[in-house]
């Protein structure tokens, strides 16, 4: 059995359905992103299954227990789910230690003040227990909340949106840091967020979410490689959809033939990522760039196809094609798109 | 149908029984007159009376206040003069004097035709124009200067540009402050009564204390409360639409004009001198005279017994009615119930009304209830003869003074916070006593000094509600003050002044800060905006 069930679970706010008879699970020890864009009823999610909101209809079991189903809800302070809210919602009257033994008021002396340290050194801030939150840096403010969440050994952690507070630079490495802090304490945690890459390099699972229901959920590969819908493939990360026609394990396109993992007949539409597809440079060949996005690392090259499609190129920064460039653009070797609707 | 079909929440419940127990009295004003259909026909010769006076004053004051307060407000914005800083707030001190203090000095000093409607609006202008003077300034202070630029570089001298621009920009705020202090002027008792003004407040006293017919004074205090209603919602009408008013960003404020020679001197000496005649002369005077008692023996026996019952009501008051107003006001945010909050609403709608007319509104269901217990228990006057009618009374009159400020600093705190706190297991009372009113306590001990000072000054509800043996420092001035016992008046008129200063040192304080402190600013602000947590 699961850690965490969500069964068919709807809430609407007058005429908005926010959630959809969505279902979800979470194993033990998991760190599961819920992936969407905003508006898509994620935060809703979050807050039934905290307690904040109470659902229409369906329920949630948090370790073999019901605190939300049909004639039966647990306040939130007895469902020991923990909670990191996107401005961090810190006590502005209490310290760095005090906002972290928050949610131990009802453990002995010995136990909280055991319990505080043990999660401050957890997420490294021992050195400024006595700190008032105020004089904390935006990084900082976020471990205490993450503290404060598991110090109490919830059953379950929400995140919600953890790291849209944070500046561009911080954020991968907090990212990293979170995700270490959070498989110490071997919690399992719900994340919400509408950042790919964050969902992507962090979940052991991701469920995209779309108006209220859930499109696809799967580890981070899966769902990138093959994903379930044209919406899903265009909303983890950047994708050419191609029409092709389909004989047996490979596909023609007018770039060319691409390999499928499943055989196929007839005709079919491709989500080929920018990285599937390669170019060299080529007097009268069959693209043009259009626009060149240099990321560094990489470079996202903008081409117009000689068929009137623009496509979306990503190759390594090795070497660069300039805007105006006749290029010839073909599929990548080894690339296996999937198909979608 | 979901599973939540609209469970009863007993915050929900507990915050509209609350405030339905406040805001019950004056709600059953209205059926005094199908109790008793006949009651006004018995002194049918104090109505006509009653209204010409009333209407008298009200002219008077509004015309009195709209113009001294507005001048003053345009001086101190518009022009720059020796010692304006200063002053700018030194206009404010007259918020301390209770009309009844002013009445005492000016009666003790015989000041010819005082005692006349005359002598009662100009009393009345001179206590209450700080109101009209606090909102203009704020309205002339946040006017674009471009506005008025723009009039000048049409043709308009500097004068003409603020009559015709300034004055018509600030003119929603202006009338505002004349209805509050319309609103002051129509609750007060003891000026009108000590100067043998007739109005609405007198009549009910006199049915009250001289006919003793309830009913009667019940359908007087009506009248008065149509009255202030209607200020009410002509204040929310005109506050409404100024909302719309062009506002100034930071450095983009009116340059003052520097005056020089003989206009600075005046504009620095006038409001000097006004502020003399109506705080720094009578303070000296209340002095002098005080020093007199105390050496000619002249102080009333009873001045230790109405001090220290001063102390304890305003004390107990002040503990009491912020915690009344906290429950409500924390009801509403975590029942998150509309009901409730419609409730908690109409529970402050006491503040806009006058003592004596609460008082009459409380008085009649606690007798009822009391005859209940009474014949049950044997118990006697247990509410209307103890201080038990008088804490309710002043809960309903002040309640909306805390609850405006603690409802504005909840409201800056973040709903997160509560659900943080939640999620770490405290339940809803849990997060009010660990992470409400640790936020709230400047808030909450400025609530407790407003109703303080109040309570002190409180003349009417304290006087029809006190039980035997019960008279406080107001009182005491109010009884000399009558007698023409002018010495034995001054000591406790002089403590209620100097009490009724720590506001409005408080309030300058925080001004001079430059909003630091945002949890005791809006308690403040709600202070001299009164009526603003009333719904119209």
């Amino acid at each position: 059995m699961s850690h965490v069930r969500v069964r068919g679970l709807s809430k609407s706010f007058g005429a908005i359905d926010a959630v959809r008879e969505l279902n979800l699970e979470i194993e033990r020890g998991e760190l599961m992103a819920v992936l969407g864009p905003s508006g898509c009823g994620k935060t809703t999610l979050l807050r039934v299954i905290a307690g904040f909101e109470q659902p229409d209809a369906g329920c949630v079991v948090v370790s073999d227990e019901v605190v939300a189903g049909p004639g039966r809800i647990v306040p939130p302070e007895r469902r020991r789910v923990g909670m990191v809210f996107q401005d961090y919602a810190l006590f502005p009257h209490l310290s760095v230690e005090g906002n972290v033994a928050f949610g131990l008021s009802k453990r002995s002396r010995e136990e909280r003040d055991a319990l505080s340290r043990r999660t401050l050194e957890l997420v490294g801030l021992q050195h400024k227990a006595r700190r008032g939150v105020h004089e904390l840096s935006g990084g900082e403010r976020q471990r205490v909340a993450l503290a404060r969440a598991l110090a109490p050994e919830p059953e379950l952690v929400l995140l919600d949106e953890p790291f849209s507070n944070l500046d561009a630079t911080l954020r991968a490495g907090l990212r990293r840091e979170v995700e270490l802090i959070l498989r110490d304490a071997e919690a399992t945690a719900l994340l919400v967020t509408h950042d790919q890459e964050e969902a992507l390099s962090l979940a052991d699972r991701l469920a995209v979410m779309r108006d209220g229901e859930i499109v696809q959920v799967g580890p981070p590969v899966e769902v990138y490689g093959e994903p379930a819908t044209r919406w899903a493939a265009q909303f983890v990360g950047e994708v050419n959809v191609l029409s092709g026609v389909a004989r047996g394990t490979g596909v023609e396109t007018e770039l060319g033939v691409f390999d499928l993992r499943v055989p196929a007949t007839g005709s079919v539409q491709l989500a080929v990522r920018p990285e599937q597809l390669e170019l060299s440079a080529r007097e009268g060949g069959n693209a043009e760039v259009v626009a060149r996005e240099f990321r560094g690392h990489d470079v996202l090259y903008r081409l117009r196809h000689e068929g009137g499609k623009v496509l979306l190129v990503q190759l390594p920064s090795l070497r660069l094609h300039e805007v105006g460039d006749s290029v010839f653009v073909r599929p990548a070797p080894s690339a296996v798109p999937a198909l979608v609707d | 149908m979901g599973l939540t079909a609209r469970r009863l929440d007993g915050f929900a419940v507990g915050t509209v029984l609350c405030a339905l127990l406040v805001a019950g009295p004056l709600i059953g004003l209205p059926l005094s007159f199908i109790v008793a259909p006949g009651g006004l026909s018995r002194f049918s010769g104090f109505v006509p009376e009653a209204v010409e006076a009333t209407a008298a004053l009200l002219v008077g004051v509004g015309a009195g206040t709209f113009l001294l307060g507005t001048a003053l407000a345009a001086l101190v914005s518009f022009f720059e003069f020796p010692g304006r800083r200063w002053i700018e707030w030194a206009l404010v001190l007259p918020l301390a004097m209770p009309g009844y203090v002013f009445t005492l000095f000016a009666l003790g000093l015989d000041l010819p035709g005082i005692r006349s409607t005359l002598g009662a609006v100009c009393v009345f202008t001179l206590v209450l124009y700080p109101y009209v003077y606090l909102l203009a300034r704020a309205a002339f202070l946040s006017q674009s200067r471009t506005l008025l630029e723009a009039a000048r570089g049409l043709g308009l001298s500097r004068a003409r540009a603020i009559l015709r621009v300034g004055l018509p920009l600030a003119r929603p705020a202006i009338l505002g402050g004349v209805a509050l202090a319309l609103m002051e002027a129509l609750a007060d008792f003891g000026t009108v009564n000590l100067l043998g003004v007739r109005t609405f407040t007198d009549a009910i006293y006199r049915v009250w204390f001289i006919a003793f017919d309830r009913e009667a004074a019940m359908q007087f205090a009506m009248l008065l409360v149509s009255v202030t209603l209607t200020l009410l919602v002509l204040e929310r009408l005109v506050r409404g639409r100024a909302r719309h008013a062009q506002l100034a960003t930071r450095g983009d404020l009116v340059p003052p004009l520097r005056l020089r020679g003989v206009a600075a001197l005046a504009a620095a000496i006038l409001p000097l001198a006004l502020v003399g005649l109506v705080v720094i002369a009578p303070l000296a005077q209340l002095g002098v005279w005080s020093l007199q008692s105390i050496h000619e023996g002249l102080l009333a026996p009873e001045f230790a017994t109405a001090a220290r019952n001063s102390v304890l009501l305003a004390g107990m008051s002040a503990i009491l009615v912020p915690v009344v107003a906290l429950l409500l006001a924390y009801g509403v945010r975590a029942s998150r119930s509309r009901g409730a909050a419609v409730a908690s609403r109409t529970a402050t709608i006491g503040y806009g009304l006058p003592g004596s007319v609460v008082a009459v509104a409380v008085i009649v269901p606690l007798g009822w209830l009391e005859r209940r217990i009474d014949g049950v228990a044997g118990t006697g006057l247990l509410l209307t003869g103890t201080v038990i009618g008088l804490f309710y009374a002043y809960v309903v009159r002040f309640l909306a003074l805390a609850w405006g400020a603690i409802e504005a600093s909840l409201i800056r705190i973040p709903r997160q916070l509560d659900d943080a706190a939640r999620g770490l297991g405290c339940d809803r009372l849990d997060v009010l006593a660990r992470v409400h009113v640790p936020l709230l306590r400047t808030g909450l001990v400025t609530a407790a000094l407003l109703v303080f000072v109040e309570v002190m000054k409180e003349l009417p509800a304290t006087l029809l509600l006190r039980p035997l043996g019960g008279d406080t420092l107001a009182i005491a001035v109010w009884q000399a003050t009558t007698e023409s016992l002018f010495k034995t008046a001054a000591l406790p008129a002089l403590l209620i002044v100097l009490v009724g200063l720590l506001p409005v040192a408080l309030m300058i304080r925080l001004s001079g800060r430059g909003g630091v402190d945002v949890e005791a600013t809006p308690a403040v602000g709600a202070w001299v905006d009164e009526p603003e947590a009333v719904p119209a």
